[in-house]
């Protein structure tokens, strides 16, 4: 097998022009392909990162049609108290979570006692919160970072708007389940950094505080948001909740509970798969350059050499040791190439995160791309390129072993 | 019992819609360890009959017989198998592998078809490029070769794994006259040394008489063959 690889390299290196151009198109192949995925999956994990740890959470549970109606922030579909319980119970079984946060929602009307707006509040517990959502305290531009019982952090485009800053006081008026209205005087706490997305105009209060304003007898949740200790275990911490909470019948005899992953709560999910689609289209491409690159240099290399090929078969080289040569030579390309595509994409991976690359989306500003490269990444577009590059030997490779060395002897 | 034994073998070649008849019932047999040239001019069938031999083809009708085998019976890969154990082949062009150095060249089939162990493959090899005289030159290129040593090469990759036949078919005539005597003269020290059957086409009247028996070849039809110190019908002392 030494031997065979030892000739297939030599052979390559025998038209080194045409081997470096090929090898050079499969390396700018790989080595696009492993930026596009590189700076694709960065702005995925930044974009995903900055949603669920600021936001979303991971994992959100509801009440059975709460997400439906989720725009209206409706109170008559909150969690009462032993459903909470369940959940909390049901939490505690999952080793895989590492924290969880019941937060109450709902809208109201913002005053600064001159003007007034709409204001959707999150009225949430600060320690569980920062908890679930621990990129939440750095979203606080200005002021305290928690929330203290009677503090509110407002975010940012509504504080502009309203002319209100740190240690302003301002009133929150909101209705009950019941229709009752009533109001309740905070104290600017901070002020929050606006991101893209539903949520990004949200305002926070203490749970005490908005279990006051909605006069509550009882504690009632909105939604339970779960963090996990590993993303990868989303799916399967999703499908046990599922398993477990989504059997949970209620009087009506219908579901009592929806578990929902961070996909179904954000539109931002769509831009991911978007994303998806790019890269695999980017790989179809990859595959195509290497799949015609490499082919049409085995079907010149065998038209070539079919002198020579027919003199090892005449001396009894069997057509299987011919193919394998063949074979190994486009394996051979597709290795040197991906081995290369991978040197140089990591190169122009280290480059770009010299560079510092800064974006915006939607309001956020001056976003810096953190580029890494996986090994799965690597490990993936390498075995493409290299199934591939055998692949496209493995035809010429075959016709070359079928050759009747009379014939092959004959060729000029 | 002859190596080599055909029985009224024909050739034809299909081109079109016509059948071009190269060879005609063509009967003769060779010994073990002799030293044969097909002679003939250009089309006369010599190329023809020697891949037959040599089991790159096979007969349109006939029998034919190399080392106790009916070589119409073998398949592709039987037939490679055929041609790695008992036939050597010198080309006229040498057909030398380009990216393989002299030694190379040589240990070629002892790698590829009789996957023979390394310290085997370096002491068959030596003797035989020290044999051949190109002992000096093993490390070199096909391309840093004169044509007479590439044909001593050529040679020594024939004889490596020690096949009963060696089929040349115009191993001279890519050379000048002093280096195809050379090579000749080096075929027949082969045979003498190695007990290998040599057969040889050739065209060139000046190499001819280095041969024990000459077969003539015109229009596909064995006209003539002639051994020496052997006189009978249709044979003649050279």
């Amino acid at each position: 097998m030494f031997r065979l690889i030892k000739i297939a390299l030599r052979n390559l290196l025998r038209y080194k022009r045409r081997t470096i151009l090929t090898m050079s198109l499969i390396t700018i192949g790989v080595a696009f392909v492993l930026v596009f995925v590189s700076v694709t999956a960065s702005f995925k994990a930044m974009m995903v990162g900055e949603i669920t740890d600021s936001m979303l959470g991971h994992i959100q549970v509801h009440k059975k049609g709460y997400v439906a109606s989720i725009d209206n922030l409706p109170l008559n579909l909150n969690l009462k108290l032993p459903a909470f319980q369940k959940v909390e119970k049901k939490i505690a079984e999952i080793p895989e979570i590492e924290a969880f946060s019941p937060r109450i929602k709902f809208g109201g009307v913002f005053s600064n006692f001159v003007e007034s707006t709409n204001i959707r509040l999150n009225a949430v517990d600060p320690e569980k919160e920062w908890a679930t959502v621990p990129l939440l305290p750095s979203r606080i531009i200005s002021g305290s970072k928690t929330i203290r019982p009677g503090e509110i952090l407002v975010p940012e485009l509504l504080a502009k708007g309203m002319k209100v800053g740190v240690g302003d006081t301002a009133v929150v008026v909101a209705t009950n389940e019941d229709g009752s209205v009533n109001g309740y005087q905070f104290t600017v706490g901070g002020i929050l950094r606006s991101v893209t997305g539903p949520g990004g105009r949200d305002g926070y209060i203490h749970i005490e505080d908005g279990r006051q304003i909605l006069r509550m007898e009882e504690p009632e949740i909105s939604e339970v948001a779960i963090r996990l200790k590993k993303f990868n275990t989303l799916e399967n911490v999703a499908a046990r909740l599922q398993e477990t909470l989504g059997k949970e019948i209620n009087a009506q005899g219908k579901p009592a509970f929806e578990i929902h992953t961070w996909k179904k709560l954000t539109p931002f999910f769509n831009i991911v798969r978007m994303i998806d689609v790019m890269t695999f289209f980017i790989k179809l491409m990859l595959i195509a350059i290497v799949l015609i690159s490499v082919m049409n240099v085995m079907i010149m290399a065998v038209y070539e050499r079919t002198r020579e090929i027919g003199t090892i078969a005449a001396i009894g080289t069997l057509p299987g040791r011919i193919l394998s040569l063949f074979v190994i030579e486009g394996l051979s390309l597709g290795l040197l190439g991906a081995a290369s595509g991978t040197v140089f994409g990591g190169l122009a991976v280290i480059v770009l995160n010299a560079i510092k690359i800064k974006f915006n989306f939607g309001r956020q500003q001056g976003l810096i791309l953190a580029l890494s490269l996986n090994v799965t990444d690597i490990l993936t577009i390498s075995l493409i390129v290299v199934g591939v590059a055998v692949l496209a030997g493995f035809q010429p490779a075959f016709r070359a072993s079928r050759l009747e060395p009379i014939k092959a002897l004959r060729h000029v | 019992m002859d190596l080599v034994i055909a029985e009224n073998v024909s050739k034809d070649y299909i081109t079109g819609k016509i059948a071009v008849r190269a060879l005609e019932e063509v009967s003769f047999g060779i010994a073990p360890g002799s030293f044969v040239s097909f002679v003939g001019p250009s089309g006369s069938g010599k190329t023809t009959l020697l891949n037959l031999i040599g089991c790159l083809d096979r007969p349109t009708l006939g029998k034919l017989t190399v080392a106790e085998t009916d070589v119409a019976r073998l398949d592709r890969r039987s037939g490679a198998l055929f041609r790695g154990q008992n036939i050597g082949f010198i080309f006229q062009d040498f057909n030398l592998i380009p990216v393989l150095t002299v030694y190379e060249n040589v240990e070629y089939p002892l790698i590829m078809v009789h996957d023979v162990d390394i310290k085997d493959r370096k002491k068959k090899v030596m003797e035989l490029i020290e044999d051949v005289g190109i002992g000096a030159e093993r490390n070199k290129y096909p391309d840093q070769l004169s044509g007479g040593q590439k044909q001593r090469v050529a040679v020594a990759r024939a004889l490596v794994t020690a096949p009963k036949l060696v089929l040349a078919d115009e191993p001279t005539a890519n050379l000048d006259s002093h280096t195809a005597a050379m090579i000749i003269g080096l075929m027949k020290k082969m045979r003498d040394s190695l007990g290998t059957t040599f057969i040889f086409s050739t065209h060139d009247m000046r190499i001819v008489g280095n041969a024990e028996v000459i077969h003539t070849l015109r229009d596909g039809k064995l006209t003539d063959t002639m051994k020496k110190n052997a006189k009978k019908r249709g044979v003649h002392d050279v």
